[in-house]
């Protein structure tokens, strides 16, 4: 059923996916299990809970959003789940095995850009199947080249990270995680920093090139609309220490528009999420007249 | 034929259309630049400087000034076939000088690169490197380079190792520093990146801590260099024979005061040819970072 869309979506937008594209051991993979994971920070005296027991589990072929308030803990989530860190207590399995560190099967595209200076885009885009040696020569040349022209960087790929604009970085750090076949995307605010327009520019991209191939993707956002946009699994976030306080199914049909945002049913999700993300920001802030004044018309005028 | 379009082509309504390459490109860039202030207000500062030099001991002739030989004195001297006191662009032993000096530091700065830069990156990159060696060159680090002369003539035979290794000294230090600060500059998340897409630990120190810190390497080499002429005339002057400090303390000595101030001004210029120099490879080198900071107009 999945394969079929798949197959459809591409007949419908033009040239179809080399072969390559869809890396057979990438798809239908990538099932992300959290099983109780905790971590905190800080002195034995003054621990700092950011992350308490929370479990989560991560669909493969799915787009799932992560929202939380700001300072939650989203960060750290992400930090685990790449490996660069290890929870206190609890377990991480991709595809039933434990995560032990950063590996290539969970490609990371960090907040802002983690694009490396100093090497063109092109060479950003071949370093890891270089440095891993699993694809060579004139096929990485190609397949480098192909994924560049496909986020529309071909006659970038000379330029180097830093004479490209905000979307453009993003669209090469795209191209530098699919090449390496990753089972499961972690996007951590990767549109954050972009100017409005950019960023909505980039939503629609990256929907198009997930409907494309259905990667199981982990997509963490603070911001509620592109949340809905793009979701199939929306888990909203409590405030620190982190834990799931509710897992949102997003109905909208697929492929996305943004007109869809201004449908009903989206206005449904959001005031849904709103509710309770904002019952968890509030915890940030001292319990006084005015900040509970305020809460209680933000959510009764529905959150705008 | 060919000449002919391609002028029409190139200059179009007095607009170039193409870049130009090699020496025309500094052609035109000099060209440009004297439709602004920039070189008149250059050529105008070092003519109010030579000026008020020339006032002081020359044309005033002011109270102590009118010992110091004056540009007048110092030019006819410098360029002269003949120099009445001895030195001047014709005569052997000013080249000699220039050489010895240049030989020493070339070995000194190379000598401080080549220690201060793999252990900058070293300490940069190991917390374990850093603690070993980073106390000791902090303590090291503030006693003057005068200071070590004694200790240095009495651990070195001749006059040519103790001059280069107080000069190696003063510059290893600003070179292993500024090294080490430029591996802790470079942003986290390329380390993740590139553990991300696999990278060994060699793999980073290839790829992610050797380049990233260039920047602040080269910015080390320049002030290492100037620090390495600063402490090798020091060193020439207490202890050395040929050498430019070696020439102006000699030249004072011997009451012939034209040779010392050329000697100075021969330092000057070629010092600042060496910090030349050593810009124009870490640009070179360093591709990336020029053309960013072209775009922010620098």
């Amino acid at each position: 059923m999945q394969k079929a869309t798949t197959e459809m979506k591409t007949a419908s937008t033009g040239p179809a996916p080399a072969a390559s594209e869809i890396d057979p051991h990438s798809i239908g993979k990538g099932h992300l299990e959290l099983r109780n994971i905790s971590k905190s920070y800080g002195e034995e005296w003054d621990l700092q809970q950011v992350i308490e027991s929370m479990s989560l589990d991560i669909e493969p072929g799915k787009l799932t959003v992560i929202v939380g308030p700001s300072g939650c803990g989203k960060s750290t989530l992400v930090n685990l789940i790449a490996g660069f860190e290890k929870p206190d207590s609890g377990e991480i399995l991709l595809d039933g095995k434990p995560v032990t560190g950063p590996a290539k099967d969970r490609m990371v595209v960090f907040q802002e850009t983690a694009l490396i200076p100093w090497q063109t885009t092109y060479e950003n885009v071949v370093f890891g199947p270089k440095l891993r040696g699993d694809l060579k020569g004139k096929a990485l040349e190609e397949e480098a080249k192909r994924l560049l022209v496909k986020v529309g960087l071909g006659e970038f790929m000379h330029k180097y990270p830093l004479q490209l604009s905000g979307g453009m970085q993003r669209r090469a750090e795209l191209a530098r995680a699919i090449i390496n076949g990753p089972r499961i995307m972690i996007m951590d605010e990767p549109f954050r920093g972009l100017d409005a327009m950019s960023r909505g520019l980039m939503q629609e991209f990256f929907l198009r090139l997930f409907e494309e191939n259905r990667r199981t993707n982990l997509f963490v956002t603070s911001e509620i609309d592109e949340a809905i946009f793009l979701a199939d699994r929306l888990v909203v976030l409590s405030n620190r220490p982190a834990s799931v306080r509710k897992v949102i199914d997003i109905k909208l049909p697929r492929p996305r528009h943004y007109t869809m945002l201004s449908s009903a049913q989206a206005y449904e999700y959001k005031r849904d999420a709103m509710a309770i993300l904002h019952e968890e920001a509030m915890k940030s802030f001292r319990p006084s007249t005015a900040n509970a004044n305020f809460a209680k018309s933000y959510t009764t005028s529905g959150g705008h | 034929m060919t000449t002919a379009s391609q002028t029409t082509e190139t200059v179009n309504a007095g607009r170039r259309t193409t870049a130009p390459t090699g020496l025309a490109l500094y052609w035109y860039r000099f060209q440009q630049s004297l439709s602004t202030p920039k070189p008149y207000l250059t050529v105008l500062g070092i003519g109010l400087w030579l000026f008020t030099y020339w006032l002081l001991c020359e044309g005033l002739r002011v109270d102590r000034f009118d010992k110091i030989p004056g540009p007048v004195a110092v030019a006819k001297d410098w360029f002269s076939p003949t120099p009445f006191q001895g030195v001047s662009i014709f005569t052997e032993n000013y080249y000699n000088h220039i050489y010895v000096s240049c030989r020493r530091i070339l070995i000194a700065f190379a000598l401080a690169t080549g220690i201060g830069v793999p252990l900058g990156l070293f300490m940069g990159w190991s917390q374990r490197v850093r603690e070993y060696a980073f106390p000791i060159l902090e303590t090291l680090r503030p006693i003057p380079i005068l200071a070590w002369v004694p200790l240095a003539i009495l651990m070195f035979p001749g006059f040519e190792a103790p001059v280069i290794f107080l000069a190696t000294l003063a510059s290893l230090f600003v070179t292993t520093l500024n090294t080490m600060l430029g591996v802790q500059s470079i942003d986290e998340s390329y380390f993740r990146a590139a553990g991300c897409l696999g990278s060994s630990n060699w793999d980073i120190f290839k790829n992610v801590v050797v380049p990233g810190a260039l920047p602040f390497v080269f910015t080390g080499l320049q002030i290492s260099i100037g620090v390495a002429w600063f402490s090798l005339v020091a060193a020439e002057m207490v202890s050395g024979d040929h050498g430019l400090g070696y020439l102006i303390v000699d030249s004072y000595m011997n009451n012939v005061t034209v040779p010392m101030v050329i000697g100075m001004i021969t330092l000057g210029f070629v010092g600042w040819i060496t910090s030349v120099l050593v810009r124009i490879v870490g640009n070179w080198l360093m591709q990336w970072h020029v053309k960013a900071l072209a775009l922010q107009g620098r």
